[in-house]
């Protein structure tokens, strides 16, 4: 089986280096879709329904088909008449400027019926709630429960049981770059510059879409500002695009503006979770059931993955989704995860409470794990747990603090990924495959992997990424790139260096297995009596570039990923204010290709969590329907103010090679907040976010003496 | 954007003929932070749009017998300013407050008191609110955590400027032009609460603009203070925010002025908060009780009840400092 070389052998993997296009992208070089504009280029717009449910009656386009500049105008964009949620597309136009297209949206009449909605959980789960769909009910029936040994007597078993109901928001992606596409036709090719997380699954999706056959359809996507899943799929921008420049004979660009962003391009699911867990006195777990319901939009997929990473004998869980009239989920960043850690972790504490037991001790009787066990104890060392208040809210002063933790888990590994290596005379070397970089930093660990093994620096590597026409990857999503796209770099290296070594050695008239490539060199053995350049040998292949092909293969990545999180709060209870002082991220991370993107990876992680934990919220108007807060202004996002100290530890096992990254330290930020805030202040916020009108509501439910009970 | 017409006069005497009478014809811009956004959005569609920056003589800050500041000063400018740090607190300080360098650099003084409310349905295009000539303010039956528990109705906006509390709180005038000339209002006269004015939040006819506003020498003995609180640090509006200028005689409070923002469709002044205080020294229980009343007036709507527990800390901690730099 494939080996990576050991850590003390490695020159540049395992260390930290700057990625390769961070130059090209704070200087404005880096290209994004939005920035390829072909002479010629039209901009496209959607007109959106402004209601959250109705029958569109009539679409009056004579007036904005007037407007100089309009080139294309499309009514069909609904299948069928009916819309199901606000910002659901129903035109497009393509016009000489996108000032032009927003205002031709704005000159289409459309008539609607309008139709009653439930545009958020409580209203859709209410009896009597107008349907999404016609032929179905709002709450789905729960399928294929968890259930595991016998619940009622695990519970009859337990010393202490604890039920609570937890409740987490819907989160949206907020790429920084809106989703989009450019969009040209060259004949019967479509070539498409898209922002994107999968250039292959858009062109097999888009494809299909327009009946034409993948083979003509050309997917490229050089950089990307954001996705973290809302891209994977093939987006219905880029085919209304496809259809209008098709139309309109020439490329059109078509960029959703923030407002559809937020209202159409995906979300996190929100969750009601209700909970029970009982506990033996040595803290052992013996029972646990839970029902969560959750929505995915018109969407489905609001799964919460409860027990979250706790093994317990006995086991009942069901889930049902929720259909509103509100905007399809789409995966983002450890789908279902976040939400079961906010309220497991706190039932946990719950319980510790009651049992008179340090939550930490708690974590570590259950732990199954053999990573996370040792992670537990370095985090905890790292935040200072004995800190931690023995009395929660027991601080004098307005301000308090607290300590909290959670832990966080992940599945996916690697697999198929294909790539094509061509060693130049000139000693460069090009890599092609078709994977994206969609700001993780893949670009730069295609590079590294090709130095790495043939001895060479970086400057020497081109990687080319992100085509549908270079050979297969899958999507970045999962957690999946680095242990898909890795392994097949380095045994596409593998086979050149191979090639390379039978040349080699006939020059030096040596066994081929003997060479060594090293520093820029290739030398004829181990004594290294003999060698010559890179440059040199690369000479030798004279006219012919050496290609070859590899693939993933097996023994250099593995899947699984455990880690935890310490994070310190200080509460001021005059105004409801948390302020997230630090966060330890303990991050499990196998091989570490490159220390700084990897713990680039877990910053980026933590900062969105804290961000989920106290500002993001998606509000639905109850009156229209509507997204109320489509804009940065009043949908919240951690700014740079809001970050705090974030110590990451990555927690490197080399030997079981390349895991994801990119998910899991995600998945503890808020609840290791919510339990912190809990050891500060001694009440319990049982829902996201935690803002500071829900700690202020909650200090002032307290009675004044505080009962035990 | 729907198309306008753009005018940048470079004198005062150029405005009469150019503003309309008629509200949301013509408009007039400053540094833009807020009309543009509210133009891109189609929330306004004016006829004509006057640039003021232009015009010589509207920007500056000059000390003297109190100060003058032009209406064209930035936020920047205000925050950055000695004088004013040291004599003026409370108005560098809330100047500092608002929003990020950014748009302290471009928005000024003028078009800080004059911005239009930050209400969300005020702000989407699809809700056809009560300013906005609808038939109802959305507020009451919908999402209010942000709206108004003092001088709400019929609509439950808030005024969203920093510097207005802090200006209102030092004795500020406002200077202004018209067709008819110049004129004076004192802070204590500008704004309008919606019950009285639907369609603006202050007493400027639409033909008149502000030139400055002057503040007078603060008594010996004056400290001032301006405590903002947003849900997050890094650009946000006010949840409330209270402006307190103290005259203190010894260790007794001969005169005070406290003016709470975010909370009112107005900088909304608490004469009865003033009233615990005037004449006596500032101790807990003072302090507590000037805190109970300043909230005494409030009638929350369903979603921001939090914001009377908010607003009677924040004016407890506003007096609290004060009190500590005696
Ligand atoms: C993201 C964001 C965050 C913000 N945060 C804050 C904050 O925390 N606190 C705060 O107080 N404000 C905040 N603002 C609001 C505001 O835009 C600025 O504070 C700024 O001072 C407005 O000034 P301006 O010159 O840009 O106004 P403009 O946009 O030019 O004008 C605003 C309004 O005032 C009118 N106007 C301008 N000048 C005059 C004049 N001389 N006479 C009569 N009418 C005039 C205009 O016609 C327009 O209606 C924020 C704005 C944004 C976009």
């Amino acid at each position: 089986m494939a080996k990576w070389k050991s850590l003390k052998d490695m020159s540049i993997l395992s260390t930290a280096y700057p990625r390769l296009d961070g130059m090209d992208k704070v200087t404005g070089r880096a290209r994004y879709s939005s920035d390829v504009r072909p002479a010629g280029m039209l901009y496209g717009r959607l007109l959106t329904s402004p209601y959250p449910a109705a029958k569109v009656v009539d679409i009056d386009v004579s007036r904005a088909a007037k407007l100089a500049g309009v080139h294309v105008i499309l009514t069909n964009l609904l299948e069928g008449k009916a819309v199901r949620y606000a910002g659901q597309p129903v035109a497009a136009v393509a016009a000489d400027t996108p000032e032009i297209a927003a205002d031709a949206v704005d000159l289409i009449r459309v008539k609607y019926e309008k139709l009653p909605f439930a545009a958020d959980l409580d209203s859709a789960m209410q009896e009597g709630a107008p349907r999404v769909f016609s032929d179905r009910e709002n709450i789905v029936a729960a399928r294929r429960p968890t259930q595991k040994g016998d619940v009622d007597a695990g519970f009859a078993a337990a010393d202490v049981v604890v039920e609570a109901t937890y409740r987490t928001q819907v989160q949206t992606h907020s790429c920084l770059e809106t989703h989009g596409s450019m969009v040209e036709w060259k004949g019967e090719d479509l070539y498409v510059y898209d922002s994107t997380q999968g250039v292959h699954s858009v062109r097999e999706g888009l494809a299909k879409n327009l009946g034409i056959s993948p083979t003509q359809v050309h997917v490229i996507c050089e950089h990307m500002g954001g996705g973290f899943g809302s891209k994977l799929q093939p987006g219905f921008y880029t085919a209304h695009a496809a259809r209008l420049a098709k139309k309109a004979g020439r490329p059109v660009q078509l960029m959703l503006t923030r407002k559809q962003d937020f209202l159409s391009a995906g979300n996190r699911p929100d969750s009601l979770q209700k909970l029970k867990l009982g506990a033996k006195k040595d803290g052992s777990l013996v029972a646990f059931s839970g029902t969560t319901w959750g929505t995915a939009g018109i969407g489905r997929g609001a799964r919460v993955r409860q027990p979250f990473i706790y093994e317990i004998p006995n086991v009942y869980a069901e889930h049902h989704d929720v259909y509103t009239n509100a905007g399809a989920a789409r995966a983002f960043r450890a789908p279902g995860c976040p939400q079961a850690s906010f309220a497991m972790e706190q039932l946990l504490d719950e319980v510790a409470e009651k049992l008179n037991m340090d939550p930490l001790d708690l974590r570590l009787k259950n732990e199954t794990n053999a990573t996370r066990r040792k992670e537990w104890k370095i985090g905890a060392e790292k935040i200072g747990w004995q800190r931690r208040r023995k009395t929660p809210g027991s601080d004098s002063g307005p301000v308090k603090r607290g300590l909290g933790l959670g832990a966080s888990i992940w599945w996916p590994g690697g697999r198929g990924t294909r790539a094509t290596m061509t060693v130049f005379p000139d000693g460069k070397v090009e890599i092609r495959c078709g994977t994206q970089d969609i700001g993780t930093g893949t670009r730069t660990i295609v590079a590294a992997i090709a130095a790495e093994e043939l001895g060479i620096g970086l400057e020497m590597i081109r990687p080319l990424i992100g085509q549908s026409d270079f050979p297969y990857s899958g999507g970045s999503g999962g957690s999946t790139t680095a242990p898909s796209v890795a392994p097949a770099i380095k045994n596409t290296s593998e086979k050149a260096k191979a090639k390379l070594a039978e040349i080699a050695s006939g020059f030096f008239g040596a066994s081929a297995e003997d060479i060594i490539f090293e520093n820029g060199r290739v030398y004829m053995d181990k004594s290294r009596k003999k060698s010559m350049s890179w440059q040199e040998i690369c000479q030798l292949l004279e006219t012919q570039p050496l290609t070859v092909h590899g693939e993933w293969v097996e023994g250099l990545s593995s899947a699984g990923v455990a880690g935890c999180q310490f994070a310190e709060v200080a509460v001021d209870t005059e105004t409801g204010a948390i302020r997230v002082e630090k966060v330890v991220a303990v991050a499990d991370c196998g091989l570490v290709l490159d220390r700084l993107t990897t713990e680039s990876q877990v910053n980026g992680a933590v900062i969105q969590g804290v961000s989920y934990a106290l500002y993001e919220n998606r509000l639905m108007d109850p009156i229209t329907g509507t997204m109320i807060n489509a804009d940065f202004e009043n949908y919240k996002i951690a700014g740079a103010l809001e970050v705090p100290e974030i110590e990451v530890v990555l927690f490197d096992e080399p030997e079981r090679g390349v895991i994801g990254i990119g998910e899991p330290p995600t998945i503890p930020t808020s609840a290791a907040i919510a339990n912190a805030v809990y050891n500060a202040i001694g009440v319990r916020l049982r829902s996201l976010p935690m803002t500071p009108d829900r700690v202020l509501d909650a200090l002032d439910a307290q009675p004044v003496t505080r009962k035990e009970d | 954007m729907e198309n306008f017409e753009y005018f940048a006069p470079d004198s005062l005497d150029a405005l009469p003929g150019l503003l309309s009478r008629k509200r949301e014809r013509t408009m007039v811009l400053a540094g833009g932070t807020d009309l543009l956004d509210m133009l891109k959005e189609r929330i306004v569609k004016p006829e004509k749009v006057i640039n003021l920056k232009g015009i010589a003589g509207l920007k500056g800050i000059q000390h003297g017998e109190g100060v003058r500041i032009g209406a064209l000063t930035t936020i920047a400018e205000i925050a950055a300013d000695a004088g004013l740090k040291r004599e003026y607190t409370v108005l560098a300080q809330a100047a500092r407050s608002i929003a990020t360098p950014q748009l302290r650099n471009m928005g000024t003084l003028g078009g800080n008191l004059c911005q239009r409310p930050r209400c969300w349905y005020f702000r989407g295009r699809e809700y056809v609110c009560l300013k906005k000539g609808g038939s109802k303010c959305f507020a009451p039956e919908g999402l209010n955590k942000y709206n108004a528990i003092i001088g709400g109705g019929p609509s439950f906006i808030v005024h969203p400027s920093d510097s207005a509390p802090a200006l209102q709180a030092l004795q500020a005038t406002v200077h202004t032009f018209g067709p008819q000339g110049e004129d004076s209002i004192p802070m204590d006269e500008f704004f309008e609460l919606p019950i009285d004015n639907l369609r603006a939040e202050n007493v400027l006819e639409p033909n008149e603009i502000i030139t400055a506003v002057s503040i007078p020498k603060p008594a010996p003995g004056t400290r001032s203070a301006y405590i903002k609180f947003r849900e997050k640090q890094s650009l946000d509006f006010a949840i409330s925010s209270v402006a307190a200028v103290l005259e203190m005689e010894g260790s007794r409070v001969r005169d005070l002025r406290i003016v709470l923002g975010g909370v009112a469709p107005i900088p909304w002044r608490s004469q009865v908060a003033e009233d615990e205080l005037r004449g006596k020294k500032l101790s807990d229980e003072t302090i507590r009780r000037a805190a109970e009343a300043a909230v005494s007036e409030a009638q929350p709507l369903s979603q921001n009840r939090y914001k009377i527990t908010l607003t009677r800390n924040l004016v407890a901690r506003t007096l609290r400092q004060l009190a500590a730099q005696g």
